[in-house]
């Protein structure tokens, strides 16, 4: 199945109620499946919205009503979106926004990119808040993250974004799906249904008095450290005696991963920090490998973003390098392994 | 509109969706569950809303620069899939929340602060009639345009307002009622002036009246 295809499957398997798109390459696939396989359920609703901006109201109504709803788009999309997104944080509603990212800026290109590193986990929108960003790199992934994205939005009443890119939507790779589509779906206790056998209430951020709204920055900054300390997670591979470690996410990772193995295959002691929640980042865990490795080879297909989450982590221990490619060039795997030989000749790591 | 959740025995399944603006405060003048919305967004919030749970009744309420100006989109789209949603749009020819600039409905040589010598139409273009154009919608199955500056036209706007709730309530697809509504303050006018000045004035570019409605159905009263 191709990965666009199996969020789709995945968010409607997580019980996902409402879908709200719009046409952007590359991730129309996932548009398709929903207009396929979820206009037609009960109880579900699928459009075709006339705008990205459209679009992520739409969600954000359906979230005011308690179901489970989502969005996708690929980043030009996506930053149409921010606007609703902080909205979505403001007023503490779930929702899951996927982005199949590509080369930018402005119009870019439709191949696959890491660009919109920044904007995810920095919140993107206006106001200071952020999201749960998810970055997988397999079709397999790509489906259990989108579950996982559901429950994380319910369970911390926040939007959640998963971060893909259009390599990983556009690939085919066999993909289990561990749920089946639930028979009914508890509706969020705070959600609006009409005032029945209860005061009416409203959902609102807009104060008078600054410290109203400081007092709710403060209620969101205070989850926001829950999750931190709840929620990250990350894959580790070939870390032990590892004299250089790479840090990648997504289909980077992908590609790093080969090329580890080459550099292992060649006596070089190199391992990988794959972080899978990119916000919250794994500072801890790169903190603690640290202790043991000096070397830090941050790759990612980009300019250089996440190195600064990786730089923060690190505090001025141990050196970091960077390898990137931006503008949607997908680097190979045999490409990465030359830039990590030469690394590791220089540095005499062997 | 609060008379008439009353009387049409909505309170407890109407949702209304406020717009930022002078508006915003709707949710505290309104017993009935209400949330937010981002500027012109109301229409595909409602949308959303309505689709997750259609047993709801959905209203916006949006002035001038919210539907005419930054959210065209969201409201012709609304209308044009037939949602089964009810548009309150207040048209008071000005931005009055952010002090009196120029609304898409401001009329021709009226001044507004961004407007001070007047609405040029070289410049400004004309008045947007987004009744008549949502008209043109199949979508839209009742549109009317009444105003709020005498009793006889309060009473008018009520009986528009309770038509486009049943309009809403039987399925039959989107309403919405544009309100003529006075704005002393960015007007510079007394509020009697302002009464006079929406029958001397604005009622000459948006006549009052139906101008849609494919209901089938008679009035109730």
């Amino acid at each position: 199945m191709d990965g666009n295809s199996a969020i789709g499957e995945a968010a409607i398997r997580a019980g996902c109620q409402c879908y709200f798109g719009y046409p952007i390459t590359p991730q129309n696939e996932l548009t398709e499946y929903m207009a396929a396989h979820l206009s037609r359920r009960r109880g579900c609703s699928f459009i075709q919205a006339e705008s990205e901006v459209a679009a992520i109201n739409m969600v954000y109504g359906a979230s005011l009503a308690g179901v489970r709803t989502m969005t996708s788009s690929s980043s030009p999309g996506i930053s149409l979106k921010q606007e609703g997104i902080s909205y979505l944080a403001a007023c503490e509603l779930p929702a899951v926004i996927v982005n199949m990212s590509r080369g930018g800026p402005g119009l870019g290109s439709i191949s696959a990119a890491q660009s919109d590193y920044f904007q995810s986990t920095r919140g993107g929108g206006h106001g200071d808040y952020r999201t749960i960003v998810l970055g997988p790199s397999s079709v397999q992934e790509l489906a259990d993250l989108t579950h996982h994205a559901f429950d994380l939005a319910d369970k911390y009443q926040i939007p959640v974004i998963v971060l893909g890119d259009g390599m990983l939507g556009q690939m085919k790779e066999p993909v289990e799906f561990k749920h089946e589509v639930p028979e009914e779906l508890p509706v969020r206790s705070l959600a609006l249904r009409g005032a029945k056998g209860r005061p009416s209430r409203f959902v609102k951020t807009l104060t008078s008095k600054p410290i109203e709204l400081e007092e709710l920055n403060w209620s969101l900054f205070r989850r926001y450290q829950l999750i931190k300390r709840e929620e990250i997670a990350y894959e580790t591979f070939l870390i032990e005696d590892a004299q250089l470690i790479v840090v990648a996410f997504g289909i980077a990772a992908r590609i790093a991963k080969g090329a580890i193995k080459n550099a292992q295959a060649n006596g070089l002691k190199v391992g990988m920090l794959r972080p899978i929640t990119l916000w919250p980042f794994p500072s801890e865990k790169v903190q603690e490998l640290a202790q043991k490795t000096k070397h830090f080879l941050v790759f990612e297909m980009n300019m250089g973003q996440m190195i600064e989450d990786v730089q923060l982590a690190l505090e001025g221990r141990g050196e970091v390098h960077f390898y990137g490619r931006p503008g949607g060039v997908i680097p190979t795997p045999s490409e990465v392994f030359r830039v990590v030989s030469r690394l590791c000749y220089q540095k005499g790591l062997r | 509109m609060a008379e008439l959740i009353d009387e049409m025995n909505l309170q407890d399944k109407a949702i209304g969706i406020p717009p930022p603006g002078c508006a915003v405060f709707a949710y505290y003048y309104f017993d009935v569950d209400m949330a937010e919305s981002a500027h012109g967004r109301g229409a595909a919030v409602a949308t959303g809303l309505k689709r997750a749970f259609p047993e709801a009744i959905v209203f916006t309420y949006q002035g001038d620069g919210d539907l005419a100006a930054i959210g065209v989109a969201e409201i012709i789209h609304a209308a044009n899939r037939g949602e089964k949603i009810t548009a309150i749009f207040v048209n008071n020819a000005v931005y009055g929340m952010t002090g009196g600039q120029m609304a898409p409905t401001t009329l021709v040589d009226q001044k507004t602060t961004t407007t001070p010598y007047g609405r040029d139409v070289a410049l400004e273009g004309y008045p947007i009639k987004m009744s008549e154009i949502l008209a043109l919608i199949k979508g839209a199955v009742y549109i009317e345009r009444t105003a709020v500056n005498s009793p006889a036209n309060i009473r008018k706007t009520k009986k528009a307002i309770r038509k486009a709730f049943q309009t809403q309530i039987d399925g039959l697809g989107f309403s919405l009622v544009e309100i003529l509504s006075p704005c002393p303050v960015n007007w510079r006018m007394s509020p009697l002036e302002s009464w006079q000045w929406i029958d001397k004035e604005m009622t000459k570019e948006f006549p009052l009246g139906v101008i849609k409605d494919i209901t089938g159905k008679e009035d109730a009263d």
